[in-house]
């Protein structure tokens, strides 16, 4: 059975199915269960459901003891900045006890934030900051993009026996969609097909993947079959599903709503090229948010954000090899005042601009890893 | 109520015991870097001169509870009955290591010995006990839990925090802040507002309006009846309480940070080698708190200089053994390394 329910619904189902079921599940965090109206703390009491000072070191920090003691706790943090704070505790506490301990301790616990929301929040309460925690090995980070995902990857996050970062889109909470009911789990490491395509895959996640279905519905009117997969988790990461997307497909573009720099998308990309070069057909291309803040002006927000039509753009471009310049061409970096110094400092300013011969490049590509170790029933990534 | 009054000398000859297996490990720890040089990688911190605080605040300590220090970890373990034996393997970097060769001296762990882990960052262990306090809570196991951390961590956020949170969800926590006047290489008279004002660091605890009181750390008995006062409170749902145990490190901070192949060793303490304090470093020596209990014993005629002489030699045979047990430990298999990243 399912119900139509909001993305931001299914998530509280989740944890509220998750507690029922299991006594250890506790869930605190700053401004929630005030009142004794509120039905969390109707349904498991104050020792379970607890408000939290603004002191996300300590909010953190006895997650990660409590976890190591035997609770499954969650902390709700509201906005994926506010983690910022405490980042000691999420990158350099959570993830290492178990390691440092020689595998004799477990940590589950679950940090629950919003991330994304670009609706006029500005350069401190909007921002993507899941490219930082997905390099952080110990640590799990999950982007759901629909109410089904929102509720099954938090009742997955919540029974893993690992720190999990579970960062939902704000633009995505009043999201309508089926959701099953009852016990309903998404394995961690899974991604998901979310348009089937033929021509081009398109990687997105959180409120990415809704962008690139618009995107990819529009090219299907100009008779473009775009696939849409979403990784759902970045740590661990799926690469065997994208893989085998760009197999068939040959062409990526990947959607990120962060800065390009760094990004999950160019982590991504860096895989496919990496594993997958002999099956594309076309060199990869991201369409992610510049690399800015986020301004306070709706415009100017905008502009720094991608949107349907830049998807739409990018792919016709892949597609058509059309010479549509990507976000910061070669002749961006190589007029960078910076790259210039160092140029000046050899004898040969040409050495920064110059093109490999082909010689150098195909001899590597002749010793790819061809992607086998991905598809072919090799142990899963963790 | 139960004091140390109450202590019998089967105890208290215990206690004494506990506090030299202490010393001589740390003592073996500090020599391997002449001894053995390479042996040990990294970066090592001794709780020699903590001794006395550390053993009269554990002996209060019930059956099951929880022992969660910063990364000056060596003596808790040993009094809670973790291997020497694997403690010193585990700083050799071996196979048989407590944690496989995982951790290191600032990483111990040992949850079956109800030490859950420790942290290299300072002060973030705070928020641990606290949070393993949590647990005992929501559980109603009546565990208290035992946290301990040095001065310099008093000024983290982490401190203030946890102590906050402790004191709202009334956890049963009690913090004992070990203030041996140095963070690290700074002295606190260069660093902390009490200090400076000429308070004690307990007055910390009115911040939290809680129970804050500063006692001799060399002296084992004043550490024993402020700490179990302070788990009989937590234990009876009343909360945390902060007790200041003040002593005085007896080695430096850490053994040199050289990089290598130059060799490292135990520098100088900073008192002598940073601020030319030598006869500050001398009055400490000369409080050393071992051979203070000792004579206490005796002067009670709790323990003859017999009976002295064959605790001191079973526990430098013990901490010989550890040494040897360690070297001969394998390193553990390189692709071992992958183990342990995700549960």
């Amino acid at each position: 059975m399912a119900r139509e329910m909001m993305y931001g619904e299914a998530m509280a189902a989740a944890i509220i199915e998750e507690m029922q079921r299991d006594p250890d599940v506790v869930f605190y965090g700053q401004n929630m269960a005030m009142t004794p109206r509120d039905p969390m703390l109707k349904l498991f009491g104050r020792n379970r459901v607890r408000i939290a000072p603004i002191s996300e070191t300590a909010e953190i920090g006895i997650a990660v003891g409590a976890a190591i003691t035997g609770l499954r706790p969650i902390v709700e943090l509201w906005m994926n900045e506010f983690m910022l704070v405490a980042m000691d505790q999420v990158v350099n506490e959570a993830p290492r006890l178990r390691y440092m301990s020689g595998g004799q301790v477990k940590v589950p616990l679950v940090l629950k934030a919003g991330f994304g929301f670009a609706a006029g929040w500005a350069g401190q309460h909007s921002n993507c900051l899941y490219h930082m925690m997905m390099g952080c090995p110990g640590l799990k980070v999950v982007v759901p993009s629909t109410p089904a995902d929102a509720k099954g990857l938090m009742a997955a996050a919540i029974r893993d026996d690992n720190p999990v970062v579970y960062l939902h889109n704000y633009m995505l909470t009043l999201e309508q969609g089926e959701v099953p009911e009852g016990e309903y789990v998404i394995p961690l490491g899974v991604a998901d097909v979310k348009r089937v395509g033929a021509d081009i895959t398109i990687v997105a996640t959180g409120w990415m993947v809704k962008k690139s279905l618009a995107a990819a519905e529009r090219l299907a009117a100009e008779g473009i079959s775009a696939e849409v997969v979403d990784p759902r988790t970045l740590a661990p990461l799926d690469v065997k599903t994208i893989i085998e997307s760009v197999r068939k497909t040959g062409r990526l573009v990947l959607v990120d709503q962060a800065p390009r720099h760094a990004s999950a998308a160019a982590i991504i990309a860096a895989e496919v090229a990496e594993h997958g070069f002999e099956s594309l057909r076309a060199p990869i291309r991201i369409v992610s948010a510049l690399d800015t803040s986020i301004p306070y002006s709706e415009p100017l927000e905008n502009h720094v954000l991608p949107n349907e039509e830049k998807i739409v753009e990018t792919v016709k471009a892949v597609l058509f090899k059309q010479a549509v310049p990507p976000e910061r061409p070669v002749e961006a970096y190589l007029s960078c005042p910076e790259v210039q110094a160092q140029a000046g400092a050899h004898q040969d300013g040409r050495r920064h601009v110059q093109h490999r011969g082909a010689s150098d490049v195909i001899a590597p590509v002749q010793q790819v890893v061809r992607g086998d170790e991905y598809l072919d029933g090799a142990p899963e990534r963790v | 109520m139960p004091t140390s009054d109450d202590l019998g000398s089967d105890r208290l000859i215990w206690m004494y015991t506990q506090m030299l297996r202490i010393r001589e490990f740390e003592e073996r720890v500090k020599r391997t870097f002449l001894e053995h040089p390479g042996a040990m990688r990294g970066h090592t911190h001794l709780g020699d001169g903590a001794e006395a605080s550390i053993v009269g605040a554990l002996a209060t300590r019930h059956e099951t509870d929880l022992v969660m220090p910063s990364y000056r970890c060596h003596g808790y373990p040993i009094v809670l009955g973790s291997s020497p034996c694997k403690m010193m393997a585990e700083l050799y970097g071996r196979s048989d290591g407590l944690c496989r060769g995982f951790g290191g001296s600032m990483h111990l762990a040992d949850p079956a010995h109800h030490f859950p882990g420790t942290s290299g960052i300072i002060g973030q262990s705070i928020a641990h006990a606290t949070g393993a306090a949590l647990t005992a809570q929501v559980k109603n196991t009546g565990q208290v839990v035992y946290c301990f951390f040095g001065d310099g961590s008093t000024k983290q956020g982490a401190f203030f925090e946890s102590l906050n949170m402790a004191a709202v969800w009334k956890l049963p926590v009690v913090y004992v802040l070990e203030n041996n006047e140095y963070q690290a290489y700074t002295h606190i008279s260069l660093e902390d507002a009490n200090h400076l004002a000429g308070d004690p660091l307990s007055k910390k605890a009115a911040a939290f309006s809680i129970p804050g009181i500063t006692v001799d750390g060399t002296d084992p008995l004043q550490v024993y009846d402020a700490v179990l006062a302070a788990a009989d409170r937590a234990r009876a749902g009343a909360g945390p309480s902060l007790i200041e145990s003040k002593f005085y490190r007896l080695s430096a901070h850490g053994n040199a940070i050289n990089v290598p192949p130059a060799p490292t060793q135990f520098p100088e303490h900073e008192a002598v080698g940073v601020y030319g304090k030598k006869s500050e470093y001398r009055q400490a020596q000369a409080a050393d708190p071992i051979p203070r209990f000792r004579d206490e014993l005796m002067r009670k005629g709790m323990l003859a200089d017999a009976e002295a002489q064959r605790i001191a030699d079973t526990v430098r045979c013990e901490m010989d053994d550890a040494v040897q047990f360690a070297l001969a430990s394998p390193p553990p298999a390189p692709e071992e390394a992958t183990n342990y990243v995700y549960a």
